[in-house]
C-alpha cells in the first residue's frame, strides 16, 4: 500500500519546480563563453568591416597594423581563402561565399581583414592603421529593384540575383479562383529584424597541426547540420573538427546559428597564426553583420466565397536573404511550406517562391523562422476579406478553422497537422479573454471619438524541422541527385556512475532554455529520485557526446523531441535496473518499483535496495548480472519521427512534426495626440499539448510575445538607399523594455500530439508569428486602414492621424531665439 | 594623482563587494573589462558597451552605474558592488535572488546580474517604491528572453519579502 | 568597442583642470559622468590625446541657490540634482524634466553640465535651460564669461564653447510667484532621446513654449496665453519655423504635429499648474 501511495504522487514534471540552471546565475557565477578564460598566449581578434555596400577592393596595405607592438597578425581574405574552401550552401547557384571579403565586399559590415594582438585593445588599434582601397560599385538594396534585367549583379558568376524561382500548384487551383464570386488579394512587406540576443557572438578556435585537426569553442546554438559545413570549408574531415559548447549561452533565438561563418574564420586565424585566437562579437558588430530574419515581399490572393469561406490561395513570395544564400537558407521560405494554408481548411493553392540577393547582411535563423513573414500576409488577408465582403472578421477565420473532426489533417502541401481543436481552442480564447467586455470598450471609445481597435489571429505553430524540408527548394529531379533528406534525429544519454546517481546528456544546446530542469524532473519521475539528484548536461562536445545534424536549439524541438528522447532513454534504462533488481530481489521485474530514492518489491516495501546501490552494482560487479543483462551503465537513444518524409514528387512535404495552435485577440487605442499605440489587453491562447513546466511555458510565450510586439512596433534593420545602416546601435535598432511590454493574458488547451513521446509540441517561437499581425489587424481596425507596414511607427500614421497638412502662413514670427528677445 | 600616460598601466584599487582589490590598467580600460579581465568577477556582463542594455551595470558608491560607460581609473579609491556581492553567503541566495528563482525572473541569466544590482540598490533606498518606479529603474535593462513579465513578478515578490523582514 | 588611447588626468583643482586644458589646445576632453563621451570613444569617433576628469575637484561638485538660481556645478550629477532638497518647489520644470534624461543607471554617473556641454538637439537639460531662459558659466585659464542658453547653443552637438573652455557652471532661475510649468515629450521607447521634447513656463504676464528634439538645436518662443485663439496659428507658425529634421523615427511632418498639438497641451497643463 505505501508504495503505491508513493507511486500515486503526483510526478515532477508538469510542475513548475525551481530551475536548477538558476542558482549559479543569479550567484554571478554563469559560464558564458567570455568568462571561461583561454589558455596562455591565446590572442584575440578583431575584424575590419566594409564602410560599403558593394565595392571591388583593390589593395589592402596591413603593414602599419602588423608593426604595432602587441599585433601578431593581420589577415586578410587572401590569407583565409589560402586555408580555407567556400562556405557550402543548400543551392548549387548558391554564390561562391566565405567568410571575409575576398576581392569584393556585399554589404556593410562584411570582414575584410582580422587583426590578432594579445588584446582586444590593441586589435582594434591594429584596425586603425589598416588601409583599404575600395572601388566603389553600384548597390541594390531593394529586393524588386535586385530583380530588375539591368539591376547591379552581386555575384559575377550568377546569370542574376535571383538565385532561386520555383512554383509549386496544389489542387485545382484555377478552378477554384474561375468558380470564386470573390477574389480578393493583400501586397505585404515584412521587415528584416533580428532577435540580438544580449550576449553577443564567441569563439575560441585552436589548431592542432599534429592531427590537423581544429578544437572549437562556440556559442553556436546548431543546427549541427552546420558541422559538416563548417569542415569542409576549413578543409578537414568532421572528425577534425571538434565543436564545444559553453555551460551557458546569453540567449539566441536562432541567431547563434549564424556565427558558423565565424567560426571558420576564426578557426582559420588561429591555424594562420599558429595560437589560439578568441574573438567576442561586439554589439556593433553584430548588428551590423551577424544575422537576421529575411524580409519578404508578398502578393497574396484568395478565391472567396460569399460567405467568406476560402476556396483557394495564390501566393507570390519574394525572399530578400541579404548578400549571400547562406546555409540553411533559403530554409526561411520553405520552412513553413507544409502551414502554407495557415489554420484553415484550404485545399488548393499556387506558390511561387523566389530568392534574391541584395547588398544586405545575409539571413538566417530568428526566432519564428518564416512564420511571422507567411502569417503577416495571410492574416492581413483574412481581416482583409471580412472588411470586403462587410463581414466580421471572427467569423471569416471562424468559417475558415480547420474542424477539429478532421485531424490528424494532411494539408494540400502535404504537412500532416498532428491534432487540434482549433474552434475550441478559439471559443474559449473568446470567452476567456473577455471579447464581450473589450467590444463594449471598443463601442464607447468610438463614441467618444477615440481611436481603438481589436485584431485577431489564427496561427498554426509548427516544431520540431524536417531536415528534409528545405531540399523543396530544389525539383524532384534535383533531389533525386542530391539525395534524399530527412527526419529530425534527436539523441539523449542517461548514465550511471559509480556512486549511482545519474547524468543526462542531450546535445540540445540550450540558451536559457531551462532544458537542465525538465530533463532532471522527467529522469527524476522515472527514477523515483528528486530533480536535485540528477545531474544534466546539455552542452555539446562533438568530439565525446552522441549528436547528429539535427542536434542543437532551433524549430522548438526541446519539448516534443529532445526530451522525448530522454525519457525513452530513461525508460530503457529503468527497464534494465528493474531486471537486475528483480533477481536481487527475487521478484518478477514488472513487480519492480522506483520511489524515493528506493527500489522496492511492490506492496513489499521491505524488499528494498536503495537506488544508488542498485545502480553502481553494473559498475562494481558486473559479473552478478542477471545471466543475458548486458551491462546497465548508460542508455543512448537516436529518436526520429517516421512522419517527416522527404519531399515527394509532387512537392508535397511535411515540413514540421508537430503543429500547435495559437489564437491572439489584440485591444489597443492609438494616442489622437501622439499616434502613440497602447495596448489595453492581448490575448494570446496556446495549444502545445500538456506543459512540461508550465512556468517555463509562461517564460516563452511572454518572452515570443515582447519580440512579436519589437516586431510589430519598433524592429527593423534599417538601409538607406546607398546600402547604409541606419540602424547599427541599440539607439536606433530599438529593443523594447519593460515599458513598453505589457503582461499578455495566456490562455491553454492541452490537445496532445500523437507522435511524440511527453506529447508535447514545441511553445517557443508562436507569439513571434501571431504577435505582429495581431497588432496590426488591431491598428488597421482602430484607424481604418487597409495597408499596415511595420514596424508601426506614430510617424508613419501621421497622415491617417491627421488628414493632410495645411500650408504654413505667411511668416509672422521670427526663428526662436530671436523672439525672445522681442 | 598625477597625469597617466596612456600607452602605460597603472595600479588602480577600490574596493569591491567589499574587500579591497586592485590591478594594473591603462586608461582607456572600461571597468567592465577590468572587473571581468583583470580581477575575474565574471558575473558583471557585457552586452552593447554603449550604456544601452545594462547587463554591466555594478554600484560605484551606491548608485547602480553602467560599468562600460566608465573607465577603470575613474573609480581609483570608489566603493563598487556587482552582482557577486549581493548574495547573502558564499553560495547562498539572498532574498532578491530567491525571489527572482522562485518566480523564474530569468532565462538565459545573461541580463540578470545588471538588473539584481539595480533592483537591490533601489530596495534599499526607497523600499516603498511603487510599481511604476519599479518599472522606471528596469526600463534601463534590455531583456530578450523574458518579456519582463517574470521580472516584474519577482521585483514586486522580492519587495514585498524585503519589506516584511524590515517590519518585522 | 574599445577606446583609443588617451592619457588620463584626474586634478583636485579648477587651476590645474584648465592649465591642462589650456596646455593641450584642442587635444584634450573634458571628462565628467561619461555618459556622453564613453559611447564616442568606445566608438572610436572621439580621439583625444588627454581626458582631463574634472569629478575630484571639490570646488566645482556643488549645487547652489544665489541670486534667485540654482547654480550648477560641472561635477554635479543629474541624480544629485534630483534629489536635492526642494528641487520641485526651487524650480518645478528641473524636476519635471530630469526623470526624461536617460535611465536611473546613467543620471547616476552623468552630469547637469555635462549634458549641456554635448548640446544634443534632442536632450531634455538642454531645452529646459533654455526654456528658462538660464546661463552657461564659461571658464579658462584666461577669463570666465556668462552666456544666455539662447547664446550657447548653436546647432547640433555644437556650442559657443570654446576649446579652452569649460563649463564651470550653469544657473536656472527659481520659480517666481505664479509660474506655471510644464514638461512633454515624445520618445520611441522610454528613456530614449526625444523625437519632440517641450518644456512650457507660463507667468502672469506671458506664456513661453521651448522644443527640442525638433530642430538642430532647442528653440523658445513667447506663445498667445493658452485659451487664447491665436495660439493655434502660432504653434503652427512655430512649427513651420522650426525646419523640422526629418530621421529614422520620425518624419518632419509628425514632428510639427507634435509640435502644434503637444505643445499646446503642455502650454495648458503650465497654466493649470500657475492655478
Amino acid at each position: 500500500m505505501e508504495a503505491k501511495k508513493v507511486e500515486d504522487k503526483s510526478p515532477w514534471l508538469g510542475r513548475s519546480i525551481g530551475r536548477l540552471e538558476d542558482k549559479a546565475l543569479l550567484l554571478g557565477r554563469g559560464r558564458f563563453i567570455d568568462d571561461l578564460g583561454a589558455p596562455p598566449g591565446t590572442l584575440e581578434a578583431a575584424i575590419l568591416r566594409s564602410p560599403h555596400a558593394h565595392a571591388r577592393i583593390d589593395r589592402i596595405e596591413t603593414a602599419r597594423a602588423r608593426a604595432l607592438p602587441g599585433v601578431t597578425a593581420v589577415l586578410t581574405g587572401k590569407d583565409i581563402e589560402a586555408l580555407t574552401a567556400p562556405l557550402l550552401g543548400v543551392l548549387k547557384a548558391a554564390a561562391h561565399s566565405f567568410p571575409i571579403a575576398i576581392d569584393r565586399v556585399l554589404y556593410v559590415g562584411e570582414p575584410v581583414a582580422i587583426a590578432l594582438a594579445t588584446d582586444r585593445y590593441i586589435a582594434e588599434d591594429a584596425l586603425d592603421l589598416i588601409e583599404v582601397v575600395y572601388e566603389a560599385l553600384p548597390p541594390v538594396i531593394d529586393p524588386r529593384a535586385a530583380l530588375l534585367a539591368d539591376a547591379p549583379l552581386l555575384h559575377p558568376g550568377l546569370a542574376s540575383n535571383l538565385v532561386s524561382d520555383r512554383s509549386f500548384r496544389y489542387g485545382d487551383p484555377e478552378s477554384a479562383f474561375a468558380q470564386a464570386a470573390f477574389r480578393v488579394a493583400i501586397d505585404t512587406r515584412y521587415p528584416r529584424n533580428a532577435a540580438t540576443p544580449i550576449e553577443t557572438y564567441g569563439v575560441l578556435a585552436d589548431y592542432d597541426p599534429g592531427a590537423d585537426a581544429y578544437d572549437v569553442l562556440s556559442n553556436f546554438q546548431g543546427p549541427f547540420s552546420l558541422h559538416p559545413v563548417i569542415a569542409k570549408a576549413l578543409k578537414v574531415p568532421g572528425n577534425r573538427l571538434r565543436l564545444r559548447s559553453p555551460p551557458d549561452c546569453g540567449g539566441s533565438f536562432g541567431v547563434k546559428e549564424g556565427v558558423f561563418p565565424y567560426i571558420v574564420l576564426i578557426a582559420a586565424a588561429a591555424r594562420a597564426a599558429g595560437r589560439t585566437v578568441k574573438w567576442i562579437e561586439d554589439r556593433l558588430e553584430h548588428l551590423a553583420a551577424s544575422s537576421c530574419a529575411t524580409g519578404r515581399l508578398t502578393h497574396l490572393e484568395a478565391a472567396v466565397t460569399g460567405e467568406g469561406r476560402i476556396l483557394a490561395l495564390d501566393w507570390d513570395q519574394i525572399e530578400d536573404v541579404g548578400a549571400t544564400l547562406r546555409a540553411p537558407e533559403p530554409a526561411t521560405l520553405y520552412r513553413m511550406h507544409a502551414n502554407m494554408t495557415g489554420a484553415y481548411d484550404i485545399r488548393h493553392l499556387k506558390i511561387r517562391n523566389r530568392v534574391v540577393l541584395t547588398n544586405k547582411m545575409p539571413s538566417g535563423l530568428n526566432r519564428g523562422f518564416g512564420g511571422p513573414q507567411v502569417y503577416f500576409p495571410l492574416e492581413r488577408l483574412m481581416q482583409r476579406i471580412a472588411r470586403k465582403l462587410g463581414l466580421d472578421p471572427l467569423a471569416v477565420i471562424r468559417r475558415n478553422l480547420i474542424a477539429k473532426e478532421a485531424f490528424p489533417y494532411r494539408t494540400a502541401t502535404g504537412g500532416f497537422l498532428d491534432s487540434g481543436d482549433y474552434q475550441g481552442a478559439v471559443a474559449a480564447a473568446l470567452e476567456e479573454g473577455g471579447i464581450e467586455e473589450l467590444y463594449r470598450r471598443r463601442e464607447e471609445a468610438r463614441a467618444e471619438g477615440r481611436l481603438y481597435g481589436i485584431g485577431f489571429a489564427a496561427v498554426v505553430e509548427p516544431s520540431v524541422s524536417n531536415m528534409g524540408y528545405i531540399t523543396t527548394v530544389l525539383t524532384a529531379e534535383e533531389r533525386r541527385r542530391a539525395g534524399q533528406k530527412s527526419g529530425a534525429q534527436a539523441t539523449a544519454t542517461v548514465a550511471i556512475d559509480p556512486l549511482g546517481a545519474l547524468t543526462v546528456k542531450v546535445a540540445s544546446v540550450p540558451q536559457g532554455q531551462g532544458h537542465r530542469t525538465v530533463l532532471s524532473q522527467i529522469v527524476a519521475d522515472i527514477f523515483g529520485l528528486e530533480p536535485e539528484a540528477v545531474s544534466v548536461r546539455a552542452d555539446l562536445d562533438t568530439a565525446k557526446d552522441g549528436w547528429s545534424i539535427a542536434s542543437g536549439n532551433y524549430s522548438s524541438r526541446f519539448a516534443p523531441a529532445v526530451a522525448g528522447a530522454a525519457f525513452l532513454a530513461a525508460s530503457r534504462l529503468r527497464a534494465r535496473l528493474q531486471r537486475i533488481a528483480a533477481s536481487q530481489l527475487n521478484v518478477a521485474a514488472d513487480e519492480i518499483v522506483f520511489a524515493e530514492g528506493r527500489v522496492s518489491a511492490r506492496g513489499n516495501p521491505e524488499n528494498a535496495l536503495s537506488f544508488s546501490r542498485l545502480a553502481a552494482s553494473p559498475h562494481w560487479a558486473p559479473q552478478s548480472l542477471p545471466q543475458g543483462e548486458e551491462s546497465a551503465l548508460s542508455e543512448t537513444v537516436f529518436w526520429t519521427p517516421p512522419q517527416l518524409a522527404p519531399p515527394n514528387d509532387k512537392d508535397e512535404i511535411n515540413s514540421s512534426l508537430c503543429y500547435g495552435f495559437i489564437f491572439d485577440i489584440c485591444a489597443l487605442e492609438v494616442d489622437r495626440v501622439t499616434g502613440e499605440l497602447r495596448i489595453d489587453r492581448y490575448v494570446s491562447m496556446h495549444d502545445c499539448g500538456p506543459l512540461l513546466h508550465p512556468a517555463m511555458v509562461a517564460g516563452q510565450v511572454n518572452g515570443g510575445f515582447a519580440h512579436g510586439l519589437g516586431a510589430a512596433l519598433f524592429e527593423e534593420q534599417v538601409y538607406d538607399g546607398e546600402g547604409n545602416l541606419l540602424t547599427g546601435t541599440f539607439a536606433d535598432y530599438l529593443i523594447p523594455t519593460v515599458k513598453e511590454v505589457p503582461a499578455p493574458m495566456v490562455l491553454h488547451r492541452h490537445t496532445p500530439s500523437p507522435l511524440t513521446p511527453l506529447g508535447a509540441k514545441g511553445v517557443g517561437e508562436g507569439n513571434a508569428m501571431s504577435t505582429p499581425v495581431t497588432i496590426a489587424n488591431a491598428a488597421a481596425d482602430a484607424l481604418g486602414l487597409d495597408e499596415v507596414t511595420l514596424p508601426l511607427q506614430p510617424s508613419t500614421l501621421a497622415p491617417r492621424l491627421y488628414g493632410p497638412e495645411r500650408r504654413r502662413k505667411e511668416k509672422t514670427l521670427a526663428r526662436g531665439r530671436d523672439a525672445v528677445r522681442e | 594623482m598625477p597625469r597617466l600616460n596612456g600607452e602605460r598601466r597603472h595600479r588602480i584599487a577600490f574596493t569591491l563587494d567589499g574587500k579591497p582589490v586592485s590591478g594594473e590598467a591603462e586608461p582607456r580600460l572600461l571597468l567592465s573589462d577590468f572587473l571581468r579581465h583583470v580581477i575575474g568577477e565574471t558575473g558583471t556582463h557585457v552586452g552593447c558597451e554603449q550604456g544601452i542594455c545594462g547587463a554591466c551595470t555594478v554600484e560605484i558608491d551606491g548608485r547602480p552605474s553602467r560599468s562600460c560607460l566608465t573607465l577603470a581609473v575613474q573609480v581609483e579609491g570608489a566603493e563598487i558592488r556587482t552582482v557577486a556581492g549581493l548574495a547573502a553567503g558564499p553560495e547562498t541566495l539572498c532574498v532578491l535572488q530567491e525571489a527572482f528563482r522562485a518566480r523564474h525572473g530569468l532565462q538565459c541569466g545573461f541580463c540578470t546580474g545588471g538588473i539584481l544590482v539595480s533592483l537591490n540598490a533601489l530596495f534599499r533606498d526607497k523600499p516603498e517604491a511603487s510599481e511604476a518606479e519599479i518599472r522606471e529603474v528596469l526600463s534601463g535593462h534590455l531583456c530578450r528572453c523574458t518579456g519582463y513579465v517574470s521580472i516584474m513578478e519577482a521585483a514586486l515578490a522580492a519587495q514585498k519579502r524585503l519589506s516584511g523582514k524590515t517590519h518585522a | 568597442m574599445k577606446p583609443p588611447r588617451f592619457d588620463y588626468f584626474a586634478p583636485q583643482s579648477s587651476a590645474e583642470a584648465l592649465a591642462a586644458l589650456a596646455e593641450e589646445g584642442g587635444e584634450a576632453f573634458i571628462l565628467a559622468g561619461g555618459q556622453s563621451l564613453l559611447p564616442l570613444l568606445t566608438m572610436r569617433l572621439a580621439r583625444p590625446r588627454l581626458l582631463i576628469d574634472i569629478m575630484r575637484i571639490e570646488e566645482w561638485r556643488e549645487i547652489r541657490l544665489e541670486g534667485g538660481a540654482i547654480r550648477i556645478g560641472a561635477g554635479v550629477r543629474q541624480a544629485e540634482l534630483e534629489s536635492f532638497p526642494g528641487l520641485a518647489r526651487h524650480q518645478p520644470l528641473l524636476a519635471l524634466a530630469l526623470p526624461f534624461v536617460g535611465h536611473p543607471q546613467t543620471r547616476s554617473r552623468g552630469t547637469v553640465c555635462g549634458s549641456i556641454a554635448f548640446a544634443d538637439p534632442s536632450a531634455e537639460l538642454p531645452l529646459a535651460l533654455l526654456a528658462l531662459e538660464g546661463q552657461v558659466h564659461l571658464r579658462s585659464r584666461q577669463r570666465a564669461r556668462s552666456l544666455a542658453a539662447a547664446d550657447f547653443f548653436t546647432g547640433t552637438m555644437a556650442s559657443a564653447r570654446a576649446e579652452d573652455e569649460v563649463i564651470e557652471a550653469v544657473s536656472f532661475p527659481v520659480a517666481g510667484e505664479g509660474c506655471g510649468y510644464a514638461f512633454r515629450e515624445v520618445t520611441r521607447r522610454g528613456g530614449d532621446f526625444a523625437i519632440a521634447a517641450f518644456a512650457a513656463f507660463v507667468d502672469e504676464r506671458s506664456a513661453r513654449l521651448g522644443v527640442g528634439g525638433v530642430a538642430d538645436r532647442p528653440f523658445l518662443r513667447f506663445m498667445p496665453r493658452p485659451g487664447t485663439k491665436d495660439l493655434d496659428e502660432a504653434l503652427d507658425a512655430f512649427a513651420f519655423d522650426l525646419e523640422a529634421r526629418e530621421d529614422l523615427h520620425a518624419s518632419a511632418r509628425y514632428r510639427r504635429e507634435l509640435v502644434r498639438r503637444l505643445g499646446r497641451l503642455a502650454l495648458e497643463e503650465a497654466e493649470r499648474c500657475r492655478a
